[in-house]
């Protein structure tokens, strides 16, 4: 049986861990319940920051924290980080200053609350930013590691979970290395490149093509800024065909990244799955996902596609 | 009592400041010298008076200044450099390519806290790293200054209510009441009065003072220092374009150089050569 756990879940956990080093504080925007940031609260009450729904003033705060040398964590929903993108851009990400936003709900994980509160856009926004590292881990264990790692780190970081439980995919001797990316399953007709939510679809869909004698190549990407060049170009010019997947959409997330890398380096044929430029609905998260795509069944699709234009 | 001495002291250091700033904004071409002479009286008394600070770098009890009004940096440069914290002739490089000066305070140069320049943000970050001090039970002091016309910024009410809710009294910002912002008059642009009122309001000490009076800043200082379980907001009363006669109280001084002529007059009027 496969543990299943949100990502959002082990943040919460993890914070538990790191806030045995005094300097460890913890932000939130009045979300703690959603963000899981409540169990870090209740254990260090005077380290725990709520800043009411008030996101600008959040990254201002964690910076200010930072420069007094705390080692600050920010949570709220991805969509209202997104709120204080010129806070993040000119206070946190020009100067370095190194807090750790970490947002729960991306994605189209907060199925019923509908448009206004899923965040589609948002790797997009911190990518493009100078100095901002954009880390995207795929399950549980992957999320401990990183948020873990994370505080030793200097600069800013932008990290995505979400609301949902899901698969734990990662081995529990897990290192996370920021910036690299992970090799799930070898394979050179064609390779899979996935985030987040999307790394177990990817790992399912390349099941189905084994079944068909494709042997799919699937690589984690958790850390999408900086971009793991080499290991991308490499999967590009060792099976000419390239797939990415994510929850968020075709412009400007991990598939605009890969594109962009390989259209200068290794062009090849390739294909996005994402949300397709469109908002959000309510339904349930599983409902969103079949309707945008975001399943094995649309990567098998597409994989055959690239194949046939590889051709 | 505070020796007539010092006050001398600050009075010339505030001259001195000022002719830079002019210099500096004729130099660069571009500028904001408005809203940096009416603060200059109040950054010299921080800097000469008021701050635990040092050229050597920041330590844990120091106190720290962040300007959230960056585009007054002229003075915040003018007074580092007075200091001693980067030569003065770094001042004629100010808004130039490749320059250590940038248009905005920039966290590059010496003695620069934080990068600031889009407004509203300075007090949040002031409000942290107050915090970070009590977490720490460092006796430091966090000082931030605001422009009157940036109060219109959402984000400023944000931390208002925050350090009021945090009780931060290690936090003290000033206003820079000038009453101009870009498009003129604060009161017809969008209204802020009663600011004092407002911020009382909203949790914080409120001290009204004329801003261009070193005596009176020092001692709004002196009694923010007394004030337990709540920020204290100065209120400094100033005179946009403070020192030159054709500048004060006129707008259009807001974003606009100096040319030959006015220079010159404006540093004569300033007791210069």
């Amino acid at each position: 049986m496969v543990e299943m756990k949100s990502t959002r879940d082990a943040y919460g956990d993890a914070l538990l861990k790191l806030g045995e080093n005094t300097d460890v504080v913890v932000l939130d925007a009045d979300l703690s319940v959603s963000t899981q940031t409540n169990k870090f609260a209740n254990k260090y009450p005077s380290r725990f920051i709520d800043v009411g729904c008030a996101e600008q003033n959040l990254i201002g705060v964690a910076a200010g924290l930072a420069i007094g040398g705390k080692i600050p964590y920010a949570s709220t929903y991805a969509i209202f980080a997104m709120r204080a993108w010129e806070q993040i851009r000119n206070t946190l990400a020009h100067d370095n200053i190194p807090v750790k936003i970490a947002v729960s709900h991306a994605g189209l994980t907060n199925g019923p609350d509908g448009a206004s509160h899923q965040a589609l856009e948002d790797i997009a926004l911190m990518r493009v930013v100078p100095g901002m590292s954009v880390i995207v881990p795929c399950d549980a264990v992957e999320t401990d590691r990183a948020i873990i790692s994370e505080s030793a780190r200097m600069g800013p970081a932008y990290i995505r979970l979400n609301r949902s439980k899901s698969p734990v995919i990662m081995p529990e001797d897990y290192e996370f290395r920021f910036g690299q990316a992970v090799l799930l399953k070898e394979g050179n007709d064609l390779a899979i490149i996935a985030t987040g939510t999307m790394v177990h679809a990817a790992l399912h869909a390349s099941d189905l093509l084994k079944k068909e004698n494709v042997a799919a190549r699937v690589i984690n990407i958790h850390t999408i800024k900086p971009l793991d060049e080499r290991r991308i170009i490499s999967a590009a010019q060792d099976t000419g065909a390239i797939v990415t997947v994510e929850e968020h959409s075709v412009i400007g997330g991990l598939g605009s990244a890969v594109a962009e890398l390989l259209g200068e380096y290794c062009p090849v044929p390739m294909k996005k799955i994402g949300v397709r430029d469109v908002f959000g609905e309510s339904g349930e998260y599983e409902q969103l996902l079949e309707k945008h795509g975001l399943t094995p069944d649309v990567i098998v699709q597409s994989a055959k596609e690239v194949l046939r234009r590889k051709q | 009592m505070i020796p007539t001495d010092d006050i001398e002291f600050l009075k010339k250091k505030a001259r001195t400041i000022r002719r830079h700033v002019v210099n500096m904004i004729f130099e660069a071409g571009s500028g904001h010298p408005g809203g940096s002479l009416s603060c200059v009286d109040i950054v010299t008394v921080l800097y000469f008076y008021q701050m635990r600070h040092s050229v050597m770098g920041s330590s844990a009890d120091h106190d720290r200044f962040f300007l959230s009004k960056g585009h007054a940096a002229p003075t915040l440069y003018a007074a580092l450099t007075e200091c001693g914290y980067f030569p003065v002739e770094e001042l004629c490089s100010l808004r130039k390519f490749g320059s250590l000066l940038q248009g905005h305070p920039d966290i590059h140069i010496p003695g620069v806290e934080a990068s600031t320049g889009s407004l509203g943000q300075g007090l949040s970050i002031a409000c942290g790293c107050a915090l970070a001090a009590r977490l720490d039970n460092r006796d430091c002091r966090i000082y931030t200054l605001l422009g009157d016309g940036e109060c219109d910024e959402g984000q400023v009410w944000e931390a208002a209510l925050f350090a009021a809710h945090y009780k931060l009294d290690n936090l003290t910002a000033i206003i820079d009441r000038n009453g101009l912002q870009i498009d003129g008059p604060t009161e017809k642009v969008l209204s802020l009065e009663p600011i004092a009122g407002k911020w009382r309001e909203f949790g914080w000490h409120v001290i009204e003072i004329d801003g261009n009076q070193i005596l009176e800043i020092i001692n709004a200082f002196k009694e923010a220092r007394h004030i337990t379980w709540k920020p204290t907001v100065i209120i400094a009363h100033t005179l946009k374009g403070k020192g030159v006669s054709f500048m004060e109280w006129i707008a259009s001084f807001h974003g606009k150089a100096l040319n030959k002529d006015e220079m010159k007059i404006a540093l004569e009027e300033l007791g210069g050569a």
